[in-house]
């Protein structure tokens, strides 16, 4: 997703108002990015703290400032400047969070993000966005140069099948209908477990959400649980703070209750080893091939 | 309005009528800055400048400067820390249009103010950013990011430095020593001065200074200025007033003006 989201904000480099904040970081991958923006492509250095206060101030003074880093270097390390400085004065930066989830593998816990929308949605007027597909970031990107709050992009590495031809980024998205149990992803991780259900042949009613906090469920969707009366959500987070959570709340509050709701989360480093995305994902019950055996079990 | 002894004495006794009709303390840390706010405000500040106070918690003597160009009430005073007043004990983040951020956890203003400053130089607008951060606010590894950057970007940001001494739990010197501060500023090849930060010909003369590039003022002052039992003493920066307490602070004041 990193080239393409850099790709995509080269597109739009001409707007005098983009100012580009990175902490130290796009090395073979944002050069196109300052090439093209010249002065307002800045290295603020390793100073996430005042990397983020900076850009509250430039919203202020009427630029639309980006932030990247890799994911917890913003929202952990920034949490207070994040709060403070951007979401009390509802300013529109957009923190770029590369590397959710277990995204940086074996580079270890510092570096992974599995309690950031989490720690994000609570914050005022804060809105977060978990692109799941390559085919999502341009007209995201392009979605987020013209809002007018603060934002917070989680970037992945995108699993899109080849057969898969999703519609245009939406806050919920209708994947696959089915007859069978009704499911709930988000992020790159759907594309993984939508190719593993394809190859199944498992008829299950697949549901994206792609914007935190969630929106009032479709009617559809809650149509589809009142028939299935199986709820599974996967997400590559902590329980804690999760769409889960904000899912089950809404359910509650629309007066539908699945039977069987299945929540399945990081979990943080269960073996105390570290490895991949995969081996993580594994750890986690998140990899596809365990997702289709809950599937099937539920099926069963 | 040019600032005079004279309106400098009615901005002091506002502040401490203010203190000691609301009842609360941080009055010490006001006490200190309050000629650095006046001059900043009366002497130095043109239309295109801003102002952050980063030392939110003399968000006090920032209302009552404010006062004293009629930007803000005298009713609106008599709500200071009340229930469902515009004026909260550290600068709010809405209501009052002079109040760009709000702050009070410390480390946040003068990157706040690099922001602004970066953002006026990008888009080529005139005018300048001012800063006033407290001593031991420079605990904060934050602020020396900050530093770092409007030095490497050359921003147009004055630092002013409330050096009283005195922090929340005991002095500067005892719990994480800078001293001398000046040399620390400028081994980051800031420009930096001192001054007696109440003495207002000299506060004017270095905060107005213009030089191309960020500069930091140390302006050297007494925790609870103006008023002898206060001066220098740490517990002034939480007590809120007795009535004889403040009798004795305006009699102090009144005189010494």
């Amino acid at each position: 997703m990193r080239n393409l989201f850099c790709k995509s904000l080269v597109e739009l480099a001409a707007n005098p108002d983009f100012v580009f904040l990175t902490g130290d970081l796009g090395f073979q991958a944002l050069e196109p990015l300052r090439d093209e923006l010249g002065k307002r492509f800045m290295n603020m250095g390793v100073a996430e703290q005042n990397m983020i206060s900076v850009a509250a101030g430039l919203a202020k003074g009427g630029m639309r400032p980006w932030v990247y880093s890799i994911a917890p270097f913003l929202y952990a390390r920034g949490f207070e400047q994040i709060r403070n400085d951007i979401c009390l004065h509802h300013l529109p930066v957009i923190l770029v969070g590369n590397g959710g989830g277990y995204g940086y593998g074996v580079m270890g816990s510092t570096h992974h993000a599995i309690e950031d929308y989490g720690v994000l949605v609570p914050l005022p007027s804060m809105r977060v966005y978990l692109p799941a597909f390559d085919s999502d970031v341009r007209e995201l990107v392009r979605q987020l140069m013209l809002i007018d709050h603060p934002a917070y992009l989680r970037l992945g590495l995108s699993e899109q099948p080849k057969w898969l031809s999703p519609s245009p980024f939406a806050s919920w998205r209708h994947m696959l209908p089915g007859a069978g149990p009704t499911i709930v992803l988000t992020g790159p991780l759907a594309g993984g477990i939508l190719d593993a259900l394809h190859q199944s042949g498992i008829s299950a009613d697949v549901w994206l959400v792609s914007e935190l906090p969630i929106a009032e469920p479709p009617a559809d969707f809650l149509a589809s649980i009142r028939r299935s009366n199986y709820l599974l959500v996967v997400e590559e987070h902590v329980a804690a703070g999760s769409l889960g959570q904000m899912l089950a709340r809404q359910l509650l509050l629309a007066g539908v209750a699945p039977a069987k709701f299945v929540h399945r989360t990081a979990l943080g480093y269960v073996s105390g080893l570290y490895g991949s995305q995969r081996f993580h994902r594994l750890e986690c019950g998140l990899d596809p091939s365990q997702i289709v055996t809950e599937i099937r079990r539920a099926v069963a | 309005m040019h600032l005079t002894p004279e309106l400098l004495l009615k901005a002091r006794l506002r502040l401490l009528k203010m203190h000691y009709e609301s009842g609360v303390g941080h009055i010490g840390g006001k006490l200190s800055c309050l000629e650095i706010l006046m001059v900043l405000y009366h002497e130095v500040l043109e239309p295109n400048d801003i102002f952050i106070l980063s030392k939110g918690h003399s968000a006090g003597s920032l209302y009552i400067t404010l006062w004293s160009l009629g930007l803000l009430t005298d009713d609106d005073l008599r709500t200071f820390h009340m229930d469902g007043t515009r004026l909260s004990g550290h600068p709010p983040f809405q209501g009052i249009p002079a109040i760009p951020f709000a702050t009070g956890s410390l480390g946040h203003g003068l990157s706040l103010a690099a922001g602004l400053a970066l953002a006026k130089k990008l888009k080529g607008l005139r005018g300048r950013l001012f800063c006033l951060t407290s001593d031991g606010e420079w605990n904060e590894g934050s602020n020396w990011e900050a530093l770092i950057f409007t030095r490497q970007q050359n921003l147009n940001v004055t630092t002013i430095v409330d050096l009283n001494g005195l922090q929340g739990f005991g002095r500067t010197r005892d719990i994480a020593n800078l001293e001398p501060l000046a040399d620390k500023f400028k081994a980051f090849g800031v420009r930096t001065s001192e001054v007696d930060g109440h003495d207002l010909e000299a506060i004017t003369a270095a905060v107005g200074e213009d030089i191309d590039g960020p500069k930091v003022v140390i302006a050297k002052t007494q925790k609870g200025h103006g008023v002898s039992f206060m001066e220098d003493q740490f517990e002034w920066h939480y007590l809120p007033l007795s009535r004889e307490a403040y009798r004795l602070a305006v009699e102090q004041v009144s005189a010494n003006a």
